[in-house]
């Protein structure tokens, strides 16, 4: 399974195997290999954010449906294009306005 | 030594659930099958066998908690009746698809409606297809070993599979006959513990039961296929090391006084047994007739069966269950099928009895092999026949 | 003070999140969707020291497509109806194993999940079952108050006046026309030790509830505010906002019911009106003045009923700590 980002929709490499290979009763065994699926290109608008107004408060970690945010140690929140929807809950909970939605390829 | 005593067949078969030291039960109460779940929580009650008796509320929960015992990794066990096993249905066909091993006895009763609580196989005729390893047994001493033998082949990691025992209702489930029981002890020999292959664990986290998209669900119902039918020869395995350690012999398929036979009975279940006497009594009069029964349904055994009707010319085929709309019973359609493209066809004709509770007695087998005779002279007869049933 | 909590537990609190993630990226859960916000807080809470049985639904399908699985912990999917019933099991076959020393004794949380129509409605029977056998479980119902997974029908968690596809508003027809089944109140009728719900607005309540319900003893529900912006005509970016108004307007309250005694978690002073909450959801655009002011007087009456048994609770327990002076 490559893991360049071209790999999108379905998994194809992974979907297309014989039954000989299917792991018993069809399990996964790979946890979180979700992954693979890159659902930011689901996006058409992305959200940016004013690291001058941001207070750490972490509100767009923890009210990310997509799990996008992730806390890093300068205490802000880092943001992951490659699974944002796009939803843009982040840029209305934000209590400071910190977070603009931009249209993608503004 | 094994102790031989007279047992309800029932209690029986939770004895060896017992003598196989399960660690879970999830049943619910259905007649006739009843005896068998209430002796299993006596036995845990009194501290004889150390399992978890899960009294759940209905048979789709039973069928659901055993998938999730046996996920857990615990050997399970649970029973029902047509009712019940018609309830558990959508998920009879999900537990060998998880290949979770459960082994159920069912007691085989009628399909409503009516409402029956009496015997025939149309309930376990409805889940024919349901991917179980599916065996019928004859009398007592066969339900306690079939169940024995369930748990060694199911748990087998080649065949992960469950495994339904069929009895008969009331005419085996309620009868008192001289059985011998083996221990726990005497059966560790024959049984090791369950030694799960996938299981849910925090500690090593699978996902069980995905969504089985267009590109694999083939591929998926294919490996549950093959499976099963690779499970004859774990099946057969397990019967001759059961044989050799404890002297009792199982075949996928019996026979009964074919030798020279012309006509040959086709039975499954506990009717056998009046089969017997039908066979000796006209074998008495010189008329050339032998049984045959299947103690293995599914897989089916093919190859068995093809050798064991080679020369005989004429089958009669009695089915306990009506295959609505399709002209015949389940079992002779298979037994038809199975024939297609064999070097050596014997003619096959079906009959229907007893169904519902009614009794096949011995007259009404002799009738059916009189009339395949008659028939197979002819070279022809009906698609197939209700022996007993009243016009007017 | 009554205190659900269990002596050993220690609240969240802003400053000590847990970073732990049951779910990981790539789930395929649509634009804004806070039915797996509800769900990823509620893991978040619990740890990976877990085991989830999960009813079909949309988190069965956004998490588990094959060959992808958005699950870092052990889960298994059987059916629709039985994820009460597939937890009970694993969890009885886990304790027997323990007893009889094949499986190293340690408490793991088993996790049975389900939509409001897997819980209301067609998993009610195997839910009430494995409440009353009274197994050591956890079930979350993740309510987005219609069956969304096969396309927005009413479910009978759908709340009055409702638009589904099942419930369409028409001629002789004012969309959905029962109000909605109070599940969490059937699960306290089994008179076990936790039940509660919650909103991922308020997501530290969420969480809280979501570990003491994994640390009580016993069987315990949790009934989850889950909005759909799909189903409901939402924007997406409004999900987290529909569920702090569900809550400031009393159509979702928060609460506790703690061996059968009542806790309101979030008392609300000054509710806004219904309206606020119903007028930002399409599936509520076709009602009229007289509608609203019914579902308001209902909402209105049900809070106080509420805070009725609330307050019941507390004069018992002031009565027992008098007596027991």
């Amino acid at each position: 399974m490559s893991e360049d980002k071209g790999v999108k929709t379905l998994a194809k490499v992974d979907a297309i195997i014989g039954w000989r290979n299917l792991e018993i009763g069809c399990a996964i065994t790979e946890p979180g290999s979700s992954r693979k699926l890159r659902t930011g290109d689901w996006r058409s608008q992305r959200p940016v954010t004013d690291r001058d107004k941001c207070i750490k408060c972490g509100l767009c970690w923890i009210y990310c449906p997509d799990i996008v945010y992730s806390p890093v140690r300068s205490g802000y929140f880092k943001w992951d294009g490659d699974y944002c929807k796009g939803c843009g809950i982040c840029a209305h909970e934000c209590p400071k306005d910190a977070i603009t939605m931009v249209m993608e390829g503004e | 030594m094994p102790k031989r005593v007279g047992i309800e067949v029932s209690l029986a078969a939770s004895e060896a659930a017992c003598a196989a030291d399960v660690d879970v039960i999830a049943a619910y109460p259905v007649t006739p099958q009843t005896h068998i779940v209430e002796h299993l929580s006596e036995l845990v009650a009194d501290g004889e066998l150390d399992a978890e008796f899960m009294s759940v509320e209905s048979e789709h929960s039973a069928m659901s908690a055993c998938i999730g015992a046996a996920a857990a990794g615990a050997r399970t066990f649970t029973a029902t009746s047509a009712p019940g096993l018609a309830l558990m249905h959508e998920i009879v066909f999900i537990a060998p698809s998880l290949r979770t091993p459960i082994v159920m006895v069912v007691a085989n009763r009628a399909l409503s409606g009516p409402i029956s609580i009496w015997n025939d196989h149309s309930d376990i005729m409805a889940e024919r297809d349901c991917g179980w390893i599916q065996t019928f047994a004859e009398n007592g001493q066969e339900v306690f070993d079939l169940i024995i033998q369930a748990f060694r082949v199911a748990e087998d990691p080649e065949v992960l599979l469950p495994v339904i025992v069929n009895m008969d209702g009331f005419t085996l489930s309620h009868v008192i006959e001289p059985i011998e029981l083996l221990s726990a002890s005497e059966v560790s020999e024959y049984l090791k513990p369950y030694n799960p292959q996938m299981v849910l664990d925090p500690k090593e986290p699978i996902t069980m039961g995905p969504v089985g998209v267009p590109e694999i669900y083939t591929e998926a119902r294919y490996q549950a296929e093959s499976v099963l039918n690779g499970s004859k020869k774990v099946i057969v395995k397990a019967w001759k090391e059961f044989a050799k350690l404890y002297g009792r012999s199982y075949k996928p398929i019996e026979t009964y006084r074919t030798q020279g036979a012309e006509v040959v009975l086709m039975t499954m279940g506990s009717v056998t047994e009046t089969a017997m006497t039908a066979v000796d009594r006209m074998r008495e009069k010189g008329i050339e007739v032998g049984l045959m029964r299947f103690r293995l349904w599914r897989p089916f055994p093919v190859q068995e069966f093809r050798r064991a009707v080679k020369g005989i010319k004429a089958l009669a085929v009695v089915d306990r269950a009506i295959s609505f709309g399709a002209q015949g019973g389940p079992v002779c359609s298979k037994v038809k099928s199975a024939l297609y493209g064999a070097p050596e066809q014997p003619q096959v004709f079906g009959f229907i009895s007893g169904l519902g509770g009614r009794d096949i007695t011995v007259e009404m087998f002799e009738q059916m092999v009189k009339k395949t005779i008659r028939y197979a002279k002819k070279g022809k007869g009906p698609m197939y026949e209700l022996i007993g049933v009243r016009e007017r | 003070m009554m205190d659900a909590a269990p002596r050993d537990f220690k609240k969240f609190t802003r400053k000590s999140l847990p970073r732990v993630e049951a779910l990981a990226q790539g789930h395929r859960a649509c634009q804004g969707c806070g039915e797996v916000l509800a769900l990823r807080m509620a893991l978040k809470a619990m740890g990976k020291n877990i085991i989830v049985a999960s009813a079909t639904g949309c988190m069965e399908i956004i998490t588990s497509s094959y060959p992808q699985t958005a699950w870092q912990v052990p889960w298994i999917h059987v059916a629709f109806e039985n994820a009460a019933a597939v937890a009970s099991g694993i969890e009885a076959g886990r304790k027997a194993l323990m007893r009889k020393g094949r499986l190293q004794k340690q408490r793991t949380t088993i996790v049975a999940m389900a939509g409001d129509g897997g819980t209301a409605d067609i998993g009610i029977q195997a839910l009430s079952g494995a409440l009353e056998r009274g197994h050591d479980f956890v079930y979350i119902c993740l309510d987005n108050e219609a069956y969304m997974n096969t396309g927005v029908q009413r479910s009978s968690a759908t709340p009055y006046g409702a638009m589904t596809t099942t419930s369409p508003p028409g001629k002789l027809s004012i969309g959905q026309y029962t109000w909605k089944k109070n599940v969490p109140a059937i699960a306290a009728a089994h008179a076990i030790p936790y039940v509660a719900t919650a909103s991922p607005a308020y997501y530290l309540d969420l969480m809280n509830k979501a570990k003491k319900a994994a640390m009580i003893k016993g069987p315990a529900y949790l009934h989850i505010y889950s909005p759909c912006p799909t189903g409901w005509r939402l924007a997406p970016e409004r999900a987290v906002e529909i569920s702090r108004l569900a809550v400031q307007t009393n159509v979702f309250p928060l609460y506790e019911v703690v061996d059968g005694q009542y806790i309101l978690t979030k008392k609300i002073k000054k509710p806004k009106p219904v309206e606020e909450y119903l007028k930002l959801q399409g599936r509520f655009r076709h009602l009229d003045k007289k509608t609203i002011k019914e579902i308001q007087e209902r909402v209105d009456r049900e809070y106080e009923a509420l805070v009725q048994k609330a307050a019941l609770a507390e004069a018992e327990e002031e009565s027992t700590e008098e007596a027991e002076k």
